[in-house]
This record gives C-alpha cells, structure tokens and sequence, in this order.
C-alpha cells in the first residue's frame, strides 16, 4: 500500500465490509435504492438511509415490503434512467430469483451487493456461496470481493461496467457474509471528486420517455424468444473486454491493480487450489508456509466469476497436474459442486489439464482453517503422484 | 383541479392505445385503456402486469402503446412503477427531468392474489400512481381459472359447476376496503357501461398526489361464456343489479355515483353469462340465495358509508 | 408480416415503434360484420367509446366510420347503439 499512500486524492479510513460497500454507494451518488433488510447485509442499507435522511446523497429511498418488490422496482428505477443500487443476501437472493433473469434481459444496469449467505434449511446467517451460484445463469456480472478493500473498489467499478454502453448489464458485488460484511477493516477510500470523474452521472441508453414513447418488456413468443436470448448471449460476450478496460482505469485513479484471476506461485507450481471470496488469503497463507519449505504450490482466486474467466484461467494453471477446486456451496446429484463444473468446463477441450478435485468447505460460516488448505494440497499431491484421482470429492473439516 | 366531462362529446379524441391487438373480439379491457389514456393529462408512464392487456398488446414486434410502457413480471406491476416513480423523484430534483404520471393496470389475478403484497407495500409508501384493477374475475389469460376476486357461485376451470360444489363456494374480496385500509386519498369502481363516470374519475385520481386504487368492472366473454355483443349491456346490468356498486371514496367521504333504487332481478344479469348458468338451476338454489346476501350486504354497507341508510 | 428479423437485429427487448400494431391487421378474425347506416346515425358516440379496438374512427363533426382493416365483429357496436343505426350482416354478403 505505499504505493496508494502516495497517491492524492486517498484516505486511509477503517470500514466493515456493508458500511465500505455503503460509502462506495454514496460516492457513487446513485439515484434510487430499493432494499429490504435481511443479514448479513442489512448493515449497507441502513448506513445508506443514514445517508439519504442526513441529505448527504440526495437519492430515491424505496424501503420495500420484500426482497421481489426491491429488486422489481430496481428494474423499473433502472428502466427509467436512474443509477440503482441494492443490496441482499440468501434467502432474499433467492425471492428475487425470478426477476434476476428479467432485470439482465432487460438490460438494467442495477448494482447489487450479495453479502453471501448460506440458503436455508437448517436457517443460517453465515457465510456460504449458494446463493451467488444460483444466480450464475441468470445473466449477471458477478464479482468476489476478498476483503473489506476489494468490496469498496468492486462497488465502484461495477456501476462503472454495468453502465458502459458496450455492457448494459447488472452487476453482483459478492462479499463473504461476516467474514467481510461485518469485519472491520482499514482500507484506502477515493475522495468524492476522484470518484465523480472515475464515475460520472449514468448515461442511460433508451430510457423511459414520454417523448418517445417505447414498449419495454414485450412477449416474444417462438418466432423470436430464441433470437433475443442469443442476442443476449452474444452481448454478454462482449463483457470481459470492458471489465480488464474498467480495472486498468481503476488502477489509474486507485494504484490498485485488479485482475479476473488472482494467481500466486502457480508459475511453477504442481499443485494449486481455486477458492473464491476471503478464504483466498487463509489458501495463501498455506501456500506461502508449503512454498517456504519448498514445495511447489500455488493459489488462484477469481475476482471475476461471472462471465467466468476460462481461457484466462487456464492459461494461469499451465503446467499444473493436480487442482483442488474449493466449493463453499453443494450441488446435490450433480457431478460436481458448481465451480468446479465450470473449471471441469474450461478445461473440456484442453489437451493438457490438471486432474481435479472438488473439495466442500466452510458451509453456513465455519472456519476453513489453514490445515484444511493443507490437506487439499496433501489430496492434490496424491493424486499428482499417482497420476490419477482417488476421491474426488472432500468435505474439509466436517465431522 | 381535475377536468370533469358532462358528455362524451368532451372526452378527447387523441387514441394512445392502437388498434391491432390481440385482445378477444367484445374484450372489455381497451375501454378502460382508452379512457384512462384520454383522462390522466400530460406526461405519462404505463405499466402493465402479466395478463391479458399485456400478451394481447405487446406481441413481437407489435405494440398498441403510444406511451412508454412497462412489463416486468405477474406479481410485481406496483413494485416495478414505484421504482420508476422513485426514479423520476430524483431525476426531476438532480436533472430537471420532468416527472410523468405512473399508471398501472393490473389483472385480478395480478392484484387481488398474487400482486396483492407489492400493491398494499406501494399504498403504504405513498408513491404517486394510479393503480387500475382491470377485474374480469378470474385467470382468463391461463384458461379461467378462480381468483380472489371471482365471485361466489361463478363456474371456472378450479371452481367448476360440479354435483356437490357448484362453482366457486367463497365470496369476493373487497379491494378498494382493503385500498382504504392503506389510507389512500381516493377509490373508486369503475364500469365500461357509465363511461362519463369512469373519465371522471380516473381524471380525478389524476388529480391527487400520491397513490389512488381504481376497480374496473371488465366483461369477459370467453370466461364468462357470454355473447361478446352483450359485454356492456352485461356491465351496466351489473350496475342496475348491485352487484357493482358504482362508488368513490374520497377524503373520507363514500358518494354512490348510481343510486339503484329499484334493482333488476340479479337473474337477469346471470343468465346472460354461462359461468352462472348452473346457478339458475332449483338444486343450486341455496348458493344462488348466497350470492344474492353477498349483493345485498355489500349494498346495505355501502348505503351506510355513504350515510344514506 | 414484416421479415422476420435476425438475432444480429436484437438488443434489449424493447419495441421503438410506438403503436406499430396498426400493421397487424385483425379484420380477418371477423364473422359479422358491422354495417352503418349514417342516415340513422344520431352522433352520440356511444359505439365510438365501446369499441374495443378501436375501429370506429370519430371523424371531426363527431359523425362516424368503422374501419374494417381492425374491426373483430365482436357486434358491441350494434347491441348498443340507441337508434338502432348498425347492422350485424354476415361477412361477405353485405
């Protein structure tokens, strides 16, 4: 952080995750905020309507009767030409689930924070990632924030990808639920004007006019519901490009450089694990203890999930024989969790590939502890030893 | 204040709802479209649950709009028009945008059951719309299927005219009590065969800042199993019969708007509607009398409300 | 029917063309068809407003004319208007 120290226009501030989130909102002087309170985000919309009621952003407050109404009204906002933001985890996630798909094929720009959340049942408050995978297919840009820094920086620079004309896409901000939404942290934070001109007000692309009248949400029956889907399809392609655009832009004003796929010491690593969210550091810390007694491992984390980084991440993992792919959710029958069924996918035509392991931790909150990043490394050895894959699938630390 | 009209004649000419729908030949909704689109002046904002008005109006690559028109999704029309309320609240403060009126019209379906929680959250936050209930008693768009709103005795698909339970055994809901309970500033009942009344009054909800709850009598011949030439002589004799009560609240105060002295046999609105056929039958007698008790409760009610009893 | 458009033509699914369902044309669903007799007609505007369409066009001296490209036959027209000025005939023989 020198770097950033030197850099005008930074303040070194000490935030959890919601109120960094929160503070990145305000900065971002969004339009409308439509939310309804569930933990572990409630933090962020409480903090926002501290903001809007002491007129420090001067923003449409709609404190809705649930998690669909929030998100619906976030699409009319959105429609209309608002910069929106929301914010919700779990179970709230999962009542929204219906419009999720409607707000990207609508091509809203809404932000969201998803302080991750295990989904009921046993209810549970705590961390894990079931609710951001549930959403995987629905159309959204989806980012993991690694600590409380990551979730400010994420924040702003998601209103700035959904809302550049190439996009037109909504963003997920995804932040471990506890872990960060209620960690305090010190982090750098942009002044207001840095941020206005990283940000300036959104320029919406066809928005609600009664002077031109236009019809948004029609029926598409058979003869053209395939085309707006591939359309769809193609657009959301064009994503990636924006967002390496956005991090490089970002790191001109911050000195913080972002990257969808985080690697440390896979360049010559055997062995590597794939985590998401704040384990990544507890993964590292492993990784540098094995690395310091020589043995060749590595970590990759993604800061973007969602469109997936596959042929990034595949070219960082060039040369590794054994990955252990860390789930923090489960997908019941299915042949793997769901990150690994995407790097099982990345991998599909590659003449080299790692052999992969799917490992389950840290549901509904529990620790992943160093030991449990150790013995994921032990599995991957194995197999790379062996050349092949005893058990592919590990529940580290259940009893 | 808001323009009131004495004659047709006055009603404007301008058409925001074009023709090449695909709503059923003696629909009762496009009435209700067209007026509201004449009556509500200046900049506005529709927005439309799932249902008929929606799927029949808005089939790729064809609209019948010539406003700004939104569909998000079935339960959530109140929801989605408060974002776009709350959206050009800060527009218009932050950017001078000017603020169009937000009007929504929803199904039954859309509003007395599944739309019922986003509407009652919308009410309670005051947000500036009109939402309009365009009621035609059941889930016509699925194939007739009961709602909330569906009246007692009515035959459809899930409350079929059978042996034991001829048609549907429970009484309708009261949306605009339930719009009162919110403190809305204004309600009222709206019928196609008393089209003066209606203009005026959707131009006076117009008029009224903040949330105003309108329910519109909608003719239905395809669920109701009647002649599509009847639909208004089938709405005014819903009138003349009580079974919708033409009423408003405002500010506290009920006014009935067509005071039924002498009604016309309820039978005479029944029998024209082969979704109450089965009730003019003498073993199905006993749910005929109910119906008629729900009628004139609702009606005695009203009186007292409106201080006439 | 326009050409049927590509995916390449698509974007969000928003229709630019406010109205264009003038160019869907649902005259052919008709079996009756309304026939006025302007010498009857009494300009009262009744089967202007109830129209569901709307395909009765109110010309400026408030008389008017039913436009057959979107008329359905739906015969609200006949049953209500007062003077008795519109005939349902069957279509194609009026």
């Amino acid at each position: 952080m020198a770097v950033a120290l030197q850099l005008k226009g930074q303040r070194r501030v000490g935030m959890t995750g919601d109120e960094a989130v929160a503070y990145a909102v305000k900065q971002a002087d969004v339009d409308v905020v439509a939310a309804y309170p569930i933990t572990p985000q409630t933090i962020i919309v409480e903090r926002i309507a501290d903001y809007v009621h002491d007129g420090e952003l001067k923003a449409s407050y709609v404190a809705v009767e649930s998690e669909h109404s929030a998100l619906s009204a976030c699409v009319g906002a959105s429609l209309a030409g608002a910069r929106v933001f929301t914010a919700t985890s779990s179970q709230g996630l999962a009542l929204m689930w219906e419009i999720m798909w409607i707000a990207s094929a609508m091509r809203t720009t809404i932000v969201m924070a998803l302080a991750n959340r295990a989904l009921s049942a046993p209810i549970n408050i705590h961390c894990s990632h079931d609710d951001a995978y549930a959403v995987r297919d629905a159309g959204w840009i989806q980012f993991f924030a690694e600590n409380v820094q990551e979730a400010y920086d994420l924040t702003l620079m998601a209103f700035r990808v959904s809302e550049d004309k190439r996009v037109l896409f909504p963003s997920i901000v995804n932040l471990d639920g506890f872990i960060l939404s209620h960690a305090l942290e010190p982090l750098y934070v942009l002044e207001d004007d840095v941020v206005r001109e990283f940000l300036p007000p959104k320029e919406p692309v066809n928005p609600i006019d009664p002077e031109r009248p236009m019809t948004y949400g029609p029926l598409a029956l058979f003869d053209y519901y395939f085309e707006f889907k591939k359309a769809q399809a193609e657009a959301f392609k064009s994503v990636y490009p924006v967002i390496l655009e956005v991090f490089r832009e970002y790191e001109k004003y911050s000195g913080r450089k972002y990257e969808p796929v985080k690697a440390y010491g896979v360049e010559d690593a055997d062995v590597a694990v794939l985590i998401l969210g704040s384990s990544a550091g507890t993964a590292r810390y492993v990784a540098r203890r094995l690395r310091s007694k020589g043995e060749k491992v590595g970590v990759v984390s993604l800061t973007l999930y969602r469109p997936f980084p596959a042929s990034d991440l595949v070219a960082k993992l060039k040369g590794v024989k054994a990955l252990v792919v860390m789930d923090r959710s489960y997908s019941f029958g299915s042949p793997g969790a769901q990150l690994f069924m995407d790097v099982a996918a990345a991998f599909a035509n590659e003449s080299e590939r790692p052999l992969l392991i799917n490992a389950i931790y840290g549901l509904g909150g529990r620790d992943l502890l160093p030991e449990h990043v150790e013995e994921a490394f032990r599995k991957a050895q194995e197999a790379a030893r062996a050349g092949k894959v005893e058990e592919r699938e590990l529940w580290l630390g259940v009893r | 204040m808001a323009v009131q009209i004495k004659t047709l004649r006055e009603m404007p000419r301008e058409e925001l709802f074009a023709p090449g729908h695909r709503l059923c030949a003696g629909c009762g909704i496009p009435q209700l479209v067209r007026t509201a689109l004449k009556a509500v002046p200046g900049p506005k904002v529709v927005v439309t649950a799932t249902g008929c008005l929606e799927v029949a109006t808005t089939i790729f690559p064809y609209t019948s709009w010539r406003v700004p028109w939104v569909h998000n999704a079935f339960e959530n029309a109140a929801a989605t028009a408060a974002g776009i309320e709350a959206a050009f609240k800060a527009l218009e403060k932050k950017r001078g945008v000017k603020r169009p009126k937000v009007i929504v019209f929803g199904g039954d379906g859309g509003t007395f059951d599944i739309g019922l929680q986003a509407l009652s959250g919308a009410l309670e936050r005051g947000h500036d719309l009109i939402y309009i209930c365009y009621d035609n008693e059941a889930y016509m768009n699925t194939g007739i299927q009961r709602s909330g709103a569906t009246p007692r005795g009515a035959a459809t698909t899930t409350s079929p005219a059978g042996k034991v339970i001829p048609g549907k055994p429970e009484r309708k809901k009261d949306l605009i009590a339930i719009a009162i309970a919110h403190g809305v500033r204004y309600a009222a009942t709206l019928n196609p065969a008393y089209p003066v009344d209606m203009f005026n009054k959707i131009a006076k909800a117009a008029s009224i800042e903040g949330p105003t709850v309108l329910h519109y009598f909608t003719p239905c011949p395809t669920g109701w199993r009647s002649d599509p030439a009847k639909s208004i002589e089938i709405a005014r004799l819903a009138v003349l019969t009580r079974v919708w009560p033409l009423y408003e609240y405002e500010d506290g105060v009920y006014r009935i708007n067509v005071l039924v002295k002498s009604p016309r046999p309820i039978e005479d609105y029944l029998k024209l509607q082969g979704r109450f056929a089965h009730l003019l039958q003498p073993e199905n007698r006993w749910m005929l009398e109910q119906l008629k008790r729900d009628v004139e409760e609702n009606w005695n009610r009203l009186l007292k409300l409106a201080g006439l009893a | 029917m326009s050409k049927l458009l590509s995916w390449k033509d698509l974007s969000a699914p928003i229709i630019a063309e406010a109205g264009n369902s003038v160019l869907y044309k649902t005259g052919g669903w008709r079996a009756l068809k309304p026939v006025l007799d302007q010498s009857k007609c009494i300009r009262c505007l009744l089967c202007w407003f109830y129209c569901p369409e709307p395909a009765i066009k109110r010309r400026e001296d408030d008389s008017v004319e039913i436009d057959y490209d979107y008329c359905k036959g739906c015969g609200i027209c006949a049953n209500e208007c007062p003077v008795k000025a519109i005939a349902m005939v069957e279509e194609g023989v009026g």
